[in-house]
């Protein structure tokens, strides 16, 4: 196997979502490519519509925030512990943008059906949930095997981009996992798939048998950037904590339009504490932590 | 070993009660105390007859034997290897209809809350589905549920071996009657009364001919609980444990 030359900056990596683009990404345990968001940030990417394997956090709430997002599909946003997120909940009340509320399990199946080349995936459970109300891509189907047996249809969620975090990378191209076995299912299912890495190895990881198991061939990879501590302000496993003074500030000053716009300066200056709003200037602010 | 009981020990206590006998309990996100019930479940366990609970805590590195990513609970549930698992909801009716996603109209409504999660899948499919709310008030337990996120069990002739077993809130603990299709109080938390119930709840319910003051942990379950139930629930929710290590009565030795 030849060399595959995917691994790219973090820009360039970011610079391969097109606006418009429907963009699937992992949930925190999973592995969220943070640095590569603050890039697609960064570009002003617009109109997205994302779709979050189940779940999400601050990816989701940052690019909503940011104004990145036209569609939002998820079975739910939220910063865990450290409260609700704002600028999630700020889109919905304005109808800024179009929330498709989901369940987990019929975004794995919409995967899924992507993944096998299929129309639908049917699911038990659900009828009865006014979910199905508003989902015109859900429809109650006989089971065609069964009498008077009720099924939920889940069409297929065929995302143009994934995006996530990893481990590892090899220069062939190949993305070590290890057991967040979901973000297989995301690459299988989308068209092409972005990756960050904390670490690249020498070596193909296909070639160890400890690791190829837990490993997404080049086929379904479209570029990698390495970005050591690339979920920060997230945690990353035993690798580091989250970081919870940034996620608590975020939640106080995201609460307003001008103190989101504060943290995003911030942000996009580098990996610094949040400085709170204290009726300084915004370009003061940005100044200050850049 | 001689503290009182705390409000958060009786409810995990509580829920051990409601987890008796069961072979596998899986705990969501964002749920410390079903989360320690379920691990001293286990640690009561062990050593019985029928084997230890296998308990899989999402969210835990330790506790959680999944390998083949977030899909392997649903699949598990579906095919009936899930005994018992936990929802809560912004607000919960009579008839135990669910909501997760907000309040007075939607998608732009009052208050609007994460999300449905698993719910709308798992209730129908977890035998002993768990209801847990700490919050007992009349916002929370409404006459109707403003959005259905998951869909208490109804004649529909639709697949369900899952629904509704008990529900445990902050003031006390209700039954679900399957066929009646109704919460029937069975037990009152010290320091309660079925006055105050009634009056923070917005649905009907039955009463049990007996309602009882619900039973504080044992000795047993009290010494796994503070030792190690809090230790494991701790690695997946430090602050929560860091909190109630601060109730516990200072140790002979540190």
């Amino acid at each position: 196997m030849s060399v595959v030359n995917n691994l790219v900056d973090i820009r360039a990596l970011a610079a391969l979502v097109p606006d418009g683009a429907k963009l699937v990404v992992a949930k925190d345990e999973s592995g969220v490519a943070m640095a590569a968001t603050r890039e697609l940030v960064r570009r002003g990417v617009r109109n997205l519509h994302l779709v979050t394997v189940p779940v999400s956090g601050l990816q989701a709430d940052v690019l909503i925030g940011a104004g990145c997002v036209a569609t939002v599909e998820s079975s739910g946003i939220t910063l865990s512990e450290f409260g609700t997120g704002p600028c999630f909940t700020r889109a919905i009340k304005a109808g800024s943008i179009r929330m498709k509320d989901a369940t987990c399990p019929a975004i794995y199946a919409g995967l899924q059906a992507a993944q096998k080349g299929l129309p639908f995936m049917p699911l038990r459970g659900i009828i009865g949930s006014d979910l199905l109300k508003h989902r015109d891509d859900w429809r109650v189907i006989d089971n065609p095997f069964g009498t008077d047996d009720k099924i939920v249809a889940i069409a297929a969620i065929g995302p143009d981009v994934a995006l996530f975090h990893a481990p590892l990378a090899d220069r062939f191209g190949n993305v070590f996992i290890g057991r967040q076995r979901e973000l297989m299912l995301l690459a299988h299912a989308s068209r092409k798939t972005l990756v960050t890495v904390e670490q690249v190895v020498e070596g193909n990881l296909l070639d160890d048998d400890a690791r190829s198991g837990a490993t997404i061939p080049a086929l379904y990879i479209e570029a990698i950037a390495h970005a050591p501590k690339g979920m920060w302000p997230l945690g990353y496993g035993d690798a580091y904590p989250i970081d919870a003074a940034w996620m608590r500030a975020y939640v106080q000053m995201a609460r307003t339009a001008e103190g989101f716009e504060s943290v995003v300066a911030q942000w996009l200056a580098g990996d610094g504490a949040l400085k709170p709003l204290v009726g300084a200037g915004l370009g003061e602010l940005a100044g200050a932590a850049a | 070993m001689s503290a009182a009981v705390t409000p958060t020990e009786l409810l995990i206590g509580s829920i051990a009660r409601l987890l008796a006998g069961v072979r596998h309990v899986a705990v969501g996100a964002s749920s410390p105390i079903p989360g320690a019930a379920a691990l001293l479940t286990r640690a009561l366990s062990e050593g019985s007859a029928a084997g230890a609970t296998r308990v899989s805590v999402l969210g835990s590195r330790r506790h959680n034997a999944f390998t083949n990513g977030g899909v392997e609970l649903f699949d598990l549930a579906a095919q009936g290897r899930i005994d018992a698992f936990f929802l809560g909801g912004g607000q919960i009716d009579g008839d135990a209809n669910i909501n997760l996603v907000g309040t007075d109209g939607y998608p732009q409504g009052g208050v609007r809350w994460p999300g449905s999660f698993g719910s709308a899948y798992l209730y129908h499919l977890v035998p002993r589905v768990i209801l847990f709310r700490e919050e007992h008030t009349r916002r929370v337990f409404v006459p109707r549920v403003d959005f259905i996120s998951a869909a208490g069990p109804r004649d529909d002739r639709v697949y369900r071996p899952g629904g509704p077993h008990a529900m445990l809130t902050g003031l006390c603990l209700f039954d679900f009657d399957k066929l009646r299709r109704r919460f029937v109080l069975l037990s009152v938390h010290p320091g309660h009364s079925l006055e105050e119930v009634r009056d923070q709840t917005g649905f009907d319910f039955d009463v049990a001919e007996q309602v009882t003051q619900t039973a504080a942990p044992d000795a047993t379950a009290l010494v796994l609980m503070r030792g190690r139930v809090l230790n494991e629930i701790g690695e997946t929710y430090p602050n929560f444990a860091q909190l109630w290590r601060a109730t516990l009565p200072v140790p002979a030795t540190a």
